[in-house]
């Protein structure tokens, strides 16, 4: 059984106070802190760490257990595209085999030039509007792949 | 006025933000309501109006408050971590009528003796987590939140807090861990939350629907509430409807409405109708047969099914199960939170197998090791992520079995002609 730790204090340190509800939130904002940085770099873990008093290891595995936080780098835009049973019913694998086709790239991947990053996920809660992506923070719904097309020549043209 | 409506009828307003709209609405009426009652005559009235969770256990909300003890430093978590395949109707309430759930987390935390509260908002929806906090500062400068509420001795603050990303943290004991900035591991109950929760203080966590329900008891009454749907699961319920329907979307409707009635008010299928996943991916998957079944908690459990999170994913008969098999082990491998061993490797195997069958790979046999895995993870699994995964396997084997085995009986034998 894994040890329950109750957030507000630290075995080596039982005074700290700072309580650990904030800790996704301080990850959310360092990860897309600098303009076009999508990921959290060493130097992010460790300045995290040593605000909340946390094992620089312990962080690491905290960050590594939830979807959104990337260890990796990532491109200047993460497209996420939902490939649960109401999206890939409405066609979300034409999307996936498009991208992969415009950009070159397979789940996982970045382009070359940085610009996207393509990541394949479990349901976006949008299922009445199969089938989503999320590029970024955007949802994009009912997408078509003409619109996809458009999407991807806008955010090329404003470049990393 | 129309008691079979009530979520909806709030979510019609344009602006969702407004607070004069939504008091204009009847908004707050319910809080002004039980804060002239004692907490525990508050308590009783949720008990007496029947209203079970709407995340997915269905647990009697009432008897869930009243377990509430010990410490009076005490917290209420809104659960909007809504992750559930299929699932979107927490997105619905709290894009479209935000203040229904602070009204309801309001009257839940007086009904507890909470202080504090959270509401806790899947990563995946910012836009919420931006809306709601909006939603806050504008009601505690209408008086409605915060200090001395309505001008009364009743003191409540709300904070957002946004996920990182994760399907497991919709269980209230992970999301506790998250909440506390841990690796968003399930707990084994008990101690349950009520008792031990967040900070080890007594917590009680709700559902963003069950919450929006609550001030339904006190503006209608307890009554009103319990004559609606089913006697054992009664009220209102929001259906997210999905797939191959004419008019996807969410639909309020009485608890025990049929999969057929739904159907109907969604405009019918697009192209005949092959099979209907209930509750969302960890819910069974039927075939045309579920048009009859009602649903709500009882019902649904009577036919061994589980009415889940009111998700409805239809399918039309160009949907393969080979695939529906595919993407639903698939799923379970990737959500599972590795910490116990009959969950990590068992979600790996299925979906191993099933992807293989997917891949024209598979062997006959392997349909009985997937049923054999899935019994040891109803048995072994610390929660009920890895217990879930029976339901959807064994009923896609059962009503479905024949196309999976003649699907892989082709592909050997289009191998062995080959060669």
């Amino acid at each position: 059984m894994v040890p329950i730790n109750w957030g507000n204090t630290h075995p080596q340190n039982p005074q700290i106070s700072k309580k650990r509800d904030t800790l996704l939130s301080a990850l959310h904002d360092i990860q897309s802190s600098k303009s076009g940085k999508t990921w959290i770099t060493a130097r992010d873990l460790s300045s995290i760490a040593r605000e909340y008093k946390i094992p620089v290891a312990e962080l690491d595995g905290i960050v590594s257990f939830y979807t959104l936080f990337s260890r990796a780098p990532r491109g200047r835009h993460v497209i996420r595209l939902c490939d649960s049973l109401s999206c890939r019913i409405c066609g979300s694998l034409d999307i996936y085999r498009y991208i992969r086709k415009r950009l070159g790239i397979s789940r996982g991947m970045t382009t070359g030039d940085g610009l996207f990053t393509l990541e394949i996920v479990n349901c976006l809660g949008a299922c009445s509007t199969a089938p989503n992506l999320m590029i970024d923070d955007q949802l994009v719904s009912g997408v078509s792949l003409k619109e996809i097309d458009d999407l991807i020549n806008r955010l090329s043209k404003e470049g990393v | 006025m129309n008691k079979l409506k009530f979520i909806t009828r709030y979510a019609s307003v344009e602006n969702p933000l407004d607070i004069d709209a939504y008091v204009a609405q009847g908004g707050f009426f319910g809080l002004r309501e039980a804060l002239t009652m004692p907490p525990k005559e508050v308590i009783s009235a949720v008990k007496q109006s029947g209203l079970r969770g709407r995340g997915g256990a269905g647990f009697p909300t009432g008897v869930k408050w009243e377990s509430v003890r010990g410490d009076a430093e005490r917290y209420i978590v809104c659960n909007a971590d809504e992750g559930e395949p299929g699932t979107f109707k927490d997105r619905y309430i709290l894009e479209h009528t935000p203040y229904l759930v602070l009204e309801g987390i309001s009257i839940a935390a007086y009904a507890i003796g909470a202080q504090t509260g959270y509401i806790y908002v899947r990563g995946e929806y910012p836009h919420i987590v931006t809306a709601l906090s909006k939603a806050i500062a504008q009601s505690e400068k209408s008086g409605y939140l915060g200090s001395r509420i309505l001008g009364g001795d009743f003191s409540f603050h709300v904070e957002v807090r946004k996920g990182g990303g994760s399907y497991v943290v919709g269980d209230e004991t992970a999301l506790l861990n998250s909440l506390m900035g841990n690796r968003g591991y399930p707990l084994l109950k008990p101690p349950f939350p009520t008792e031990r929760g967040l900070w080890g203080k007594p917590t009680v966590v709700n559902n963003v629907e069950t919450l929006a329900y609550v001030p339904y008891i006190f503006m209608h009454g307890a009554t009103t509430f319990s004559s609606i749907g089913h006697p054992e699961s009664p009220g209102l319920k929001l259906y997210s409807l999905s797939g191959h329907i004419t008019k996807p979307g969410v639909y309020e409707f009485p608890m025990g409405t049929t999969v057929g009635e739904l159907m109907q008010a969604a405009g019918g299928t697009r192209g005949p109708l092959k099979a209907v996943q209930i509750g969302g991916t960890a819910g069974p998957i039927y075939d045309t047969s579920a048009l009859g079944y009602a649903l709500d908690f009882a019902s649904m459990r009577k036919v061994g099914g589980a009415l889940g999170s009111g998700a409805l994913v239809f399918m039309n008969t160009s949907v393969s199960m080979v695939q529906v098999l595919d993407v639903t082990m698939r799923f379970f491998a990737e959500e599972s939170c590795g910490q116990c061993f009959p969950c990590r490797y068992g979600t790996r195997q299925l979906a191993f197998m099933a992807h293989k069958i997917a891949l024209g790979q598979g062997r006959l046999e392997y349909l009985d090791f997937m049923r054999d895995i899935a019994r040891v993870m109803v048995g072994a699994s610390l929660c009920p992520f890895g217990q879930s995964i029976a339901l959807p396997l064994e009923t896609i084997l059962e009503g479905f079995g024949d196309e999976i085995v003649s699907f892989i009986k082709q592909q050997e034998f289009l191998k062995e002609v080959a060669v």
